[in-house]
């Protein structure tokens, strides 16, 4: 009988990331509810480090997979850890922090375990034992619940920040070291070299006041309209990522899961839909103006204002009264 | 070099949503579509690499009839030909159930290279390239920002989080999942748009391709419920007259953002 919730840690090399502790935390609350027992599993060339730091958690178990096959991480590797590791524990749930890489492995695992991952969900709730789960589509605009069939195991991965790390619970658990059989597994991706992109000219995380341009500008030349109200309020200017993808803006103002992180005092969103992926980099912010002429808008779900218009019409506007008041 | 390009159609960016009658997804009369956006990135990148190495591009699209406008306009760009999937059979949402069918129309052609988007603009699922390089056995890579085909291998660049890039190769053939941005998409010609209505368009069934009926209206789970998300936080809302508006605005940005 398949039972347990299994979470897959990611790390890098020295510390478990948040999104993993996010996803632990789910399977915390998931277990106390459904009266399961909650696994975490560490995969690595030397896992002491990460063990230890696991081992003041409430876990059920704690495996380790130390190879030097997993020196780095690359999808057949991580498959060929995770499968056998499946294969053995036989547990009901797998579930996982929504990052990049488990992007590139975790659907290979699931389709491997003959089931499919349920990608990005952002709460679940439990109807009866049945657990229903929420996840975001079309860029936002509409949340949609789903269910498993079938006998699982069920595979689910958690958006960054639907659980709070600092509610994962405490305990004591010793690492078990489970070995995985990397003789007949090929590693395909060979990795070459790790590096950070272009430094960063601008460091927008100080900005007091932040005017962010979104696709709904059109084109590069509209982007002065946002430039003129930047200086008037006397801040910076930001972009989401399609208008640095677009080379309207240098990369270096983007904002969001690949960009900046920003919390300044004014974010004024122009054109911008609120995807989850900018969403993130800014939500931190303490007043936030969205100008949109959507009014479904998802951007306008955490905005305090939302001023509904087009954007042609207001910002001129907002710029010579903002220039009138600030003299 | 023989590549195959996923391209899926999806809603345009700017469309006002309506959820249909079931409530199980969105009303799709008087609605316009686009190519998805990292798919179009990825179409780009299939006719470089081919302008570059010589070969042939093929669009593979599964979706309704409707979706014959994205194929036409990816064969006006330059693609050479298409395999149209009909998915009247399909119902499931279930990603793993869409890739086997494009698995099964890409598994015969002798593909070097398959590109898919990141992410659909729909669902959203971020996993249709990666299943479909499972179901072929091929090796994979996702978020690539940057391809440099050499002898029998790939070397990409991905994105990582944070600023972060990675260098890897991969033994051909591969999937990769493109990220946006990795180039810039180029305008149909008149020239192509009248060269698209000579190239083939295949059509093809899920069932025709061998996949089992039940199996399309299964899958792993059931999309129960498509629905407006409640707002957490109290937000006012501010419309009408342009200069109406910004008095009200200048005003809250004086007394509750306290920036002005
Ligand atoms: C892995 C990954 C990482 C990503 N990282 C980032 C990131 O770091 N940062 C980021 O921003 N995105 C990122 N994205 C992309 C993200 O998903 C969205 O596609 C992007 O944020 C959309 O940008 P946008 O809001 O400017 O454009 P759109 O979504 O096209 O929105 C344009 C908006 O403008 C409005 N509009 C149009 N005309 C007008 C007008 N005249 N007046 C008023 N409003 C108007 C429209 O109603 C619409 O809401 C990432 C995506 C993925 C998959
Ligand atoms: N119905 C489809 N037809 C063609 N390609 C698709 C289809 N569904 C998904 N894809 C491809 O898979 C990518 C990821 O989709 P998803 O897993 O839904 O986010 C898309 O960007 C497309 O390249």
């Amino acid at each position: 009988m398949a039972e347990g919730i299994l979470v897959i840690l990611e790390h890098n090399g020295e510390k478990v990331s948040r999104l993993s502790l996010e996803a632990v935390t789910a399977a915390q609350k998931m277990g106390a509810e459904l009266g399961q027992p909650v696994f975490a599993a560490v995969f690595g060339k030397d896992t002491s480090a990460l063990a230890a730091q696991m081992g003041d958690k409430k876990l059920d178990k704690l495996y380790t997979i130390d190879d030097p096959a997993l020196e780095n991480y690359t999808p057949d590797g991580y498959l060929t850890a995770g499968s056998a590791l499946i294969s053995s524990v036989s547990p009901a749930w797998v579930l996982f922090g929504h990052s990049y890489q488990v992007r590139d492995f975790a659907p290979l695992l699931a389709a491997r375990s003959g089931s499919t991952m349920l990608t990005d969900c952002i709460s679940y709730r439990n109807e009866g034992g049945k657990l229903v789960f929420t996840r975001q589509m079309f860029g936002g605009k509409f949340n949609a619940d789903y269910s498993f069939n079938g006998d699982g195991p069920y595979f689910v991965s958690f958006q960054a920040g639907s659980f709070n790390s600092d509610e994962l619970e405490s305990g004591s658990v010793t690492a078990e070291a489970f070995s995985a059989d990397f003789s007949s597994a090929e590693i395909r991706t060979t990795v070459l070299d790790i590096f950070q992109g272009v430094k960063q000219e601008v460091d927008l995380s100080a900005a007091e006041i932040i005017v962010s341009a979104g696709r709904g500008l059109k084109e590069k030349d509209n982007l002065e309209l946002v430039q003129q109200l930047a200086d008037a309020l006397g801040g910076e200017v930001a972009a989401s990522r399609p208008v640095c993808d677009d080379g309207w803006l240098p990369v270096d103002r983007q904002i969001g899961s690949s960009g900046q992180t920003v919390a300044p005092k004014l974010y004024l969103a122009v054109g911008i839909s609120g995807a989850i992926q900018h969403v993130v980099g800014m939500k931190g912010a303490k007043y936030i103006v969205a100008i949109n002429k959507d009014p479904h808008a998802p951007i306008f779900e955490i905005a305090d204002v939302a001023v509904v218009a087009d954007l042609f019409e207001v910002v001129p506007e907002l710029t010579k009264a903002v220039q009138e008041v600030r003299g | 070099m023989k590549i195959a390009i996923l391209l899926k159609q999806v809603p345009v960016k700017d469309a006002t949503l309506k959820i249909d009658g079931n409530g199980t997804w969105i009303d799709e009369s008087d609605l316009q579509f686009e190519i998805n956006e990292s798919d179009h990135f990825g179409l780009e990148e299939a006719l470089r690499l081919k302008e570059k190495h010589g070969g042939e591009v093929v669009v593979v699209t599964m979706g309704p009839e409707r979706v014959r406008e994205a194929i036409k306009q990816a064969l006006a760009k330059g693609a050479d030909r298409a395999i149209y999937i009909n998915d009247s059979e399909v119902s499931t949402p279930d990603p793993q159930v869409h890739a086997r069918i494009l698995a099964a129309a890409l598994k015969d052609e002798g593909f070097d290279l398959i590109l898919s988007g990141l992410q659909s603009d729909d669902y959203g699922y971020g996993q249709t390239g990666v299943l479909v390089a499972a179901e072929l056995g091929m090796a994979h890579a996702t978020l690539v920002m940057e391809t440099d085909v050499q002898d029998g291998k790939i070397k990409v660049k991905r994105e990582l989080e944070s600023g972060w890039f990675q260098y890897v190769e991969l033994p051909l053939p591969a999937v990769l999942t493109i990220q946006s941005g990795l180039n810039q998409i180029r305008y149909a010609t008149i020239k192509g748009i009248m060269a698209a209505k000579r190239k083939e368009i295949r059509e093809v069934s899920p069932t025709e391709l061998g996949i089992d009926a039940a199996e399309l209206q299964g899958g792993a789970f059931a999309l129960e419920k498509v629905y407006v998300p409640q707002k957490t936080k109290e937000t006012a809302v501010l419309e009408g007259d342009a200069k109406e508006i910004v008095s009200a605005l200048v005003d809250k940005l004086k007394n509750e953002a306290k920036v002005l």
